[in-house]
């Protein structure tokens, strides 16, 4: 059972050290990380998904539940504990999606029955976050920059299914992103999100706030923030909504914006 | 002295693998010594004795299988390196052969596969890959978790036995556990012998004669609906 993450003791591209020599993420916890581009946010996350141990750039330090993660975490990849969306909106594998989806369940999964729901499920919940449907039969080079985010991102929360998720930039890539957030809302693990979405990173409990490569600090979402995430949702909400009118060759009018005020 | 033998297809990441554990070998006071095997041309040996100033050697095969040159000199290599008072032997070989394995028993075998090339790379090159102790995957930050995933399965599907280590060789993350196993392994005896049974080779197109067609040729022949591929062990 993970009940947090440690990350411990990173250094900026200049070498100065995090504003927050250790900081604790907690099961259920919903963390943003956020910057300017070239900050260090895909380096985050990737300090953790490597387990970093004072040898990446950063100079951090990774901890499962407070100790040194055991090593089948990187031999297996069936206990590997984390899920990485990367930013990668292409795939180089050159085999077709039913067989790269098996072929990853196969290795995270052991039950057959449980392996075959897992990705119906999967395909499925891509799918609602595109808007072309993915064929099983297409070849996963021939995939959409937002159709290859979508399978990644159902690839990562049913077949790895597991308790960290770390998503790179998740927004920028044409999916339905009110739809995204509510799907992986019905799963409790930690989310990680790189973003520069307003919404999400006023969904989350905290952010984490990058400049030249180091955290600069941790800002718990306050009560007016958290009062201001309901606008600024619905405000993300009417927007999408009139881009996928605009997007299905609809009219839109001026009741689309109705309740904004 | 210890011996240990990377192989791979071209530009997989070989070199830059090996730079950083030699830098790792280096740094915790072991000698090291290098040699490179390659067909046609090379400078590895030279990138890395003006790095890091180490003894090291270059030798082409030319018309020799590389796997076959690396049998060859080994024994001289081994020579040199000892003489020069290394603790570790590493070579790089290109490894073109694909049917001949380039290691041997008593030194640590050691392939390099590209997370970036094709899902059927390692269901193409043989015995390299299933005769190796370990199978190197670079260039993960090139591609996502999914696709590692994917490739490292492929992997396991030809070779069971092989342990997996996923590096990116241009910041050095993952090399440590590479460094350990080249520390876990034994010195190498004086004589050793390739690993695996090398595939019965020499034809007589080998030997200059130039006729298309198996009909007219002896010995090893091959005709198109005699399929037999040579895998290795
Ligand atoms: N992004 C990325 N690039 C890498 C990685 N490893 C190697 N490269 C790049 O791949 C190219 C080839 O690497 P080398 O180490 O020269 O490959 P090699 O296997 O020694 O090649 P040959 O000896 O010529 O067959 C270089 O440009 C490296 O910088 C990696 O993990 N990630
Ligand atoms: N702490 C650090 N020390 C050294 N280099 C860093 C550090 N953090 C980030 N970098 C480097 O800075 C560049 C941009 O970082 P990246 O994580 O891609 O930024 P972002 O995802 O915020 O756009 C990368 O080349 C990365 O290797
Ligand atoms: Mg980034
Ligand atoms: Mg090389
Ligand atoms: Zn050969
Ligand atoms: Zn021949």
């Amino acid at each position: 059972m993970i009940d947090t993450i440690t990350i411990l003791n990173g250094h900026g591209r200049s070498g100065e050290a995090d504003a927050v020599p250790r900081l604790d993420l907690k099961m259920g916890d919903v963390v943003s990380i956020v910057g300017p581009t070239g900050s260090g946010k895909t380096t985050f996350i990737n300090d953790i998904e490597l387990f970093a141990d004072a040898n990446t750039p950063t100079g951090r330090r990774i901890l499962i539940n407070g100790e040194r993660p055991p090593t089948e975490y990187r031999d297996d990849p069936a206990r590997n504990p984390i899920a990485l969306i990367t930013q990668h909106t292409t795939f180089l594998s050159d085999l077709p999606v039913n067989e790269f989806l098996h072929t990853h369940a196969r290795i995270r999964i052991t039950n057959l029955v449980e392996r075959e729901t897992a990705i119906e499920r999967t395909l499925s919940f891509a799918n609602q976050l595109t808007g072309e449907p993915i064929a099983l039969e297409s070849r996963m080079t021939e995939l959409s920059g937002g159709q290859t985010r979508a399978l990644l991102i159902a690839d990562a929360t049913i077949i790895c299914n597991t308790p960290i998720v770390l998503l790179d930039e998740v927004e920028n890539a044409g999916i339905h992103r009110t739809r995204a957030l509510e799907l992986l809302r019905q799963y409790r693990k930690i989310f990680i999100f790189v973003t520069h979405d307003p919404r999400i990173a006023l969904l989350s409990d905290y952010r984490i706030v990058m400049q030249r490569g180091r955290i600069t600090q941790v800002l718990h979402t306050d009560a007016e923030e958290r009062k201001m995430a309901t606008v600024v949702s619905h405000l993300d909400d009417v927007l999408s909504n009139l881009r996928d009118k605009i997007r299905f060759g609809e009219r839109v009018t001026s009741v689309e914006l109705e309740g904004l005020a | 002295m210890k011996l240990a033998i990377c192989a791979g297809p071209a530009t997989t990441g070989k070199t830059a693998v090996l730079r950083h554990i030699i830098r790792k070998l280096k740094d915790s006071g072991q000698r090291v010594a290098f040699l490179k095997i390659d067909v046609q041309y090379a400078e590895e040996d030279e990138q890395f004795a003006r790095e890091f100033g180490i003894p090291t050697r270059k030798v082409y095969s030319g018309e020799l299988c590389p796997d076959h040159c690396n049998v060859m000199v080994l024994g001289d290599a081994m020579q040199w390196a000892r003489k020069a008072g290394s603790d570790v032997l590493l070579v790089e070989t290109a490894g073109l052969c694909l049917r001949c394995s380039p290691y041997v028993d008593g030194g640590l075998g050691m392939i390099v596969l590209e997370a970036t090339s094709g899902m059927n790379l390692p269901l193409k090159v043989g015995p390299m890959l299933s005769l190796a102790d370990i199978a190197v995957v670079t260039k993960i930050d090139r591609v996502s978790q999914a696709e590692r995933e994917v490739f490292r399965a492929r992997i396991q599907d030809v070779a069971p036995g092989v342990r997996i280590r996923e590096v990116n060789a241009l910041y050095g993350i993952g090399i440590d556990p590479l460094v350990d196993h080249i520390r876990a392994t034994p010195d190498a005896e004086e004589s050793m012998l390739l690993r695996g049974n090398p595939p019965v080779g020499t034809c007589t197109i080998c030997v200059g004669k130039k006729e298309i067609g198996w009909q007219s040729h002896f010995g090893v022949v091959r005709a198109l609906d005699n399929q037999t591929f040579y895998r290795g062990e």
